[in-house]
C-alpha cells in the first residue's frame, strides 16, 4: 500500500513538473494555454531521440531537453503568443488547440504513431525495498529521482518567485502591466523570460516522464486534461497550490487505477468537478479574484 | 443597445429601438432560398445523400452550440457530452422500446434536455476556466461511463443492430440515404426556426446583455442564473436531438461521439462560420463538412494539422475581421457585434 502512495506521488510530482508551467502562464499571465503538453511532447522526444540515436547519457538529455522546450517556447511566445494577451479566452483556447493539433499531427509525420520508449540506465532501474510485509514500501529508483528533482524544482520556483528580484518583477508585471512598466520593467521581456522557463519546464517533464507517460503523438491531447485539472484545481495564486493538487491526482489515479481499474478516469473527474463546483477558483486559492 | 436615440426624443428614441429589434426577426427572401436550395440538394447532387444528412446534424449541434457560446457567452470544451447522450438515448430507445424515430427524438430531446438542466448548475459560478474545466469533465466522464457499461451500450465496440422504424410510418429510410437527408434536414429547419424566434424574442435579448456584462445584466433585473439554466436546458436538448438524429440515420452509435476532438471541432465549426449568428453554425458545418473530406482525401492522417493551421491564422487575423468580409450587414445589424469586454 505504501509503494501505492509511492508511485502516486512520483506521479504527481511528475504532473506537477509539467503542468506547472501552465499554472504561470494560465494563473499569471491569465492565458488558456491548451498547447502546453506540446511542449512537453517535444521534450519527450528530444529525449527519446537523443538517448536512441546519439547515445547521450539519461541526465545529461534532462537540461537539453528543457533549453530546447524553453526556446521553442520564446519563439513561438514572440511570434503567436503575445498578440493573443488581451484577447478573449474564447480566442486562446481556440488558438491553442490549433497549436496543439498542429503539434500532434507533426510529431505523427515526423516520428511515426508508435509510442516511443527510452531505455534506462542500469542504476536507476534498481528498486529498494523497505519495511515488513503489509507496509513495505517499494521504491523504484527512477520514481525517487523524479521526487528528488521535483522537489528541488519546487523549491527554488518558490523561492524565486518570492524572494527574488525576478520575482517581484514578475508579479508586478501581472498585477499591472502598464503601471510596472512604468516603473521601468520591462514587461515583454519578463514574460518572455516566464513563458519560456515554463514551456522548459513542460519539456523537462515530458523528457523525466518519458518511461512512464509513454511518448506517443497524441500525448498533448491526452494530457492536457491532466495539467488543466492541475492547475484549476490547484487554484493559479501559488505554486505550492498547484503542488499539491498534483500529488492528490496523481494518488488518487495512481489508487484508482490500482484498487478500482474499471473505473479509471471516472473518479478523478467526479472528483474534479466536485472541487470546481465546490470552491469554483481552485482548492487552494486565497478567496476569488 | 442603440445609442443612435439620445439625441432625439424618448418616443423617437423608444420607436427606432423598436425597429432595430424587430428588423432582425423578420424572414427574408434570401433565407428562404437558402432553404429552398438546402432542401433540393439530395436532387441535385443524389450520391452525396449521407454527406447532405451529416451536415445537416452537424449544424444542427453547431446551433445548439452558438445557443450557449456564441448568444450567452458560455465557453464549452464538452459540448460533445449532449450530443453523445443523444446518441446512445436514440440508439437505445429504438433498440429496446420503439422504434418510431420522431418519438425516439422526443424521447432524447427530454432526457438530454434533462442532463442539460442537472448541468447547468455547474457552469454557473468560477471563471471560464472553471467552466471549461465541468463541461469537458462532464464529456469525460459520459465517455467513461459509456465504455465501462458495455452490457448496455456494447462500450469500445459501439452499438450495433439498431433498427429505426419509418418516419411518420411512411418514409423508409434507404441505404443512400435519401430519406435520412430530407429527415435531417427537416428536424434541422424545425429546431432552426426554434431557435430564430428565441433569440429575436426579450428573453433572447436578455442572453446577449448577459453575455456582453453580466454585472450590469443583474443591476437591471435580469434572473441571471435563471435565464442561463434555461438556455443551457434548451441547447442541451437540441444537442441531444442531433446526436439522436445521427444515432437513426446511421443505425449506429460509437464512443467517439463523446470523443474531445467532437467538442473542439464543433466550437471550431460555430467559429468559422461566425459566433452569435444562427445562420454561422449552419455556414461552418458546411465549409467544415466539405474541408474535412476534401483535405481528408489528400492526407488522411494529416487532417489535424490543417485544421490546426486554420484555427491559428483565423484567431490571428481575426475572427470579427473575417465575419466583416462576408456578413451581410442587415442581416447582423450592430446588436450582433461581440463585445471583447467582459465582466
Amino acid at each position: 500500500m505504501l509503494t501505492i502512495l509511492f508511485d502516486g506521488v512520483a506521479y504527481g510530482m511528475l504532473l506537477f513538473v509539467l503542468a506547472v508551467g501552465l499554472a504561470v502562464t494560465l494563473g499569471l499571465m491569465n492565458f488558456i494555454n491548451l498547447a502546453h503538453g506540446a511542449f512537453a511532447m517535444l521534450g519527450g522526444y528530444c529525449t527519446v531521440l537523443l538517448m536512441q540515436r546519439l547515445d547521450v547519457p539519461f541526465l545529461l538529455c534532462l537540461p537539453i531537453a528543457f533549453l530546447v522546450s524553453a526556446i521553442l517556447g520564446s519563439i513561438l511566445e514572440r511570434t503567436l503568443y503575445r498578440p493573443l494577451y488581451n484577447r478573449p479566452h474564447l480566442d486562446q483556447v481556440l488558438f491553442s488547440i490549433g497549436l496543439a493539433f498542429m503539434s500532434v499531427a507533426g510529431a505523427d509525420y515526423l516520428m511515426g504513431s508508435g509510442q516511443q520508449n527510452i531505455q534506462l540506465p542500469l542504476w536507476l532501474k534498481g528498486r529498494t525495498e523497505l519495511g515488513e510485509d503489509p507496509w513495505t514500501l517499494g521504491m523504484g529508483h527512477y520514481r525517487l529521482l523524479i521526487i528528488l528533482i521535483c522537489a528541488v524544482l519546487t523549491v527554488v520556483l518558490q523561492s524565486t518567485l518570492t524572494k527574488t528580484r525576478f520575482g517581484s518583477q514578475l508579479r508586478a508585471s501581472v498585477d499591472d502591466p502598464v503601471v510596472a512598466s512604468g516603473l521601468g520593467i520591462n514587461v515583454n521581456k519578463v514574460f518572455l523570460l516566464t513563458f519560456a522557463v515554463g514551456s522548459g519546464l513542460a519539456g523537462l517533464g515530458g523528457a523525466l516522464g518519458a518511461e512512464v507517460l509513454s511518448i506517443d503523438p497524441i500525448f498533448p491531447l491526452k494530457y492536457m486534461i491532466y495539467f488543466l485539472i492541475v492547475v484549476s484545481v490547484g487554484g493559479t495564486s501559488s505554486i505550492t497550490g498547484p503542488l499539491l493538487a498534483a500529488l492528490l491526482l496523481g494518488i488518487a489515479d495512481v489508487a484508482g487505477k490500482y484498487y478500482v481499474p474499471k473505473l479509471g478516469g471516472f473518479i478523478v473527474y467526479s472528483l474534479m468537478i466536485m472541487i470546481l463546483l465546490w470552491r469554483p477558483q481552485g482548492l487552494f486559492s486565497r478567496g476569488s479574484k | 443597445m442603440d445609442s443612435q436615440g439620445t439625441h432625439s426624443s424618448n418616443s423617437k428614441d423608444l420607436d427606432s429601438l423598436q425597429r432595430s429589434l424587430h428588423k432582425n426577426s423578420k424572414i427574408k427572401i434570401t433565407e428562404l432560398l437558402f432553404w429552398v436550395v438546402a432542401f433540393l440538394m439530395p436532387l441535385a447532387l443524389p450520391s452525396h445523400d449521407m454527406m447532405i444528412s451529416e451536415i445537416a446534424i452537424t449544424a444542427l449541434f453547431a446551433l445548439s452550440l452558438d445557443l450557449v457560446l456564441g448568444y450567452s457567452g458560455i465557453v464549452s470544451l464538452g459540448h460533445a457530452a449532449f450530443f453523445g447522450f443523444g446518441v446512445y438515448s436514440a440508439a437505445l430507445f429504438a433498440k429496446f422500446f420503439n422504434a418510431d424515430p420522431l418519438l425516439g427524438l422526443v424521447v432524447c430531446a427530454v432526457l438530454c434536455g434533462f442532463l442539460g438542466w442537472m448541468c447547468s448548475f455547474t457552469i454557473l459560478r468560477g471563471s471560464d476556466l472553471t467552466r471549461l474545466m465541468v463541461t469537458l469533465g462532464v464529456a469525460l466522464i459520459l465517455l467513461e461511463l459509456a465504455n465501462q457499461m458495455d452490457w448496455l451500450t456494447g462500450g469500445s465496440d459501439g452499438l450495433q443492430g439498431v433498427l429505426i422504424g419509418p418516419v411518420l410510418r411512411r418514409f423508409e429510410f434507404d441505404l443512400e440515404g435519401r430519406t435520412a437527408a430530407w429527415y435531417s434536414m427537416s428536424i434541422a429547419l424545425l429546431f432552426f426556426m426554434f431557435a430564430r424566434v428565441l433569440v429575436g424574442s426579450p428573453w433572447g435579448y436578455t442572453l446577449r446583455v448577459i453575455r456582453d456584462n453580466r454585472l450590469r445584466a443583474m443591476a437591471i433585473g435580469v434572473p441571471v442564473s435563471k435565464v442561463l439554466i434555461s438556455v443551457y436546458t434548451i441547447a442541451a436538448s437540441i444537442a441531444g436531438v442531433a446526436g439522436g438524429v445521427l444515432a437513426q440515420t446511421t443505425g449506429f452509435a460509437s464512443l467517439d461521439v463523446f470523443a474531445f476532438d467532437r467538442s473542439a471541432d464543433l466550437m471550431l465549426m460555430l467559429v468559422i462560420g461566425g459566433v452569435g449568428w444562427l445562420y454561422g453554425g449552419i455556414a461552418g458545418a458546411v465549409i467544415f463538412k466539405i474541408l474535412q473530406s476534401e483535405l481528408s482525401a489528400v492526407t488522411p492522417q494529416y487532417w489535424m494539422f490543417w485544421i490546426g493551421l486554420l484555427l491559428i491564422i483565423l484567431v490571428h487575423v481575426g475572427r470579427d475581421r473575417i465575419k466583416g468580409w462576408f456578413m451581410p450587414k442587415g442581416l447582423f445589424g450592430k446588436l450582433g457585434e461581440q463585445s471583447e469586454v467582459r465582466k
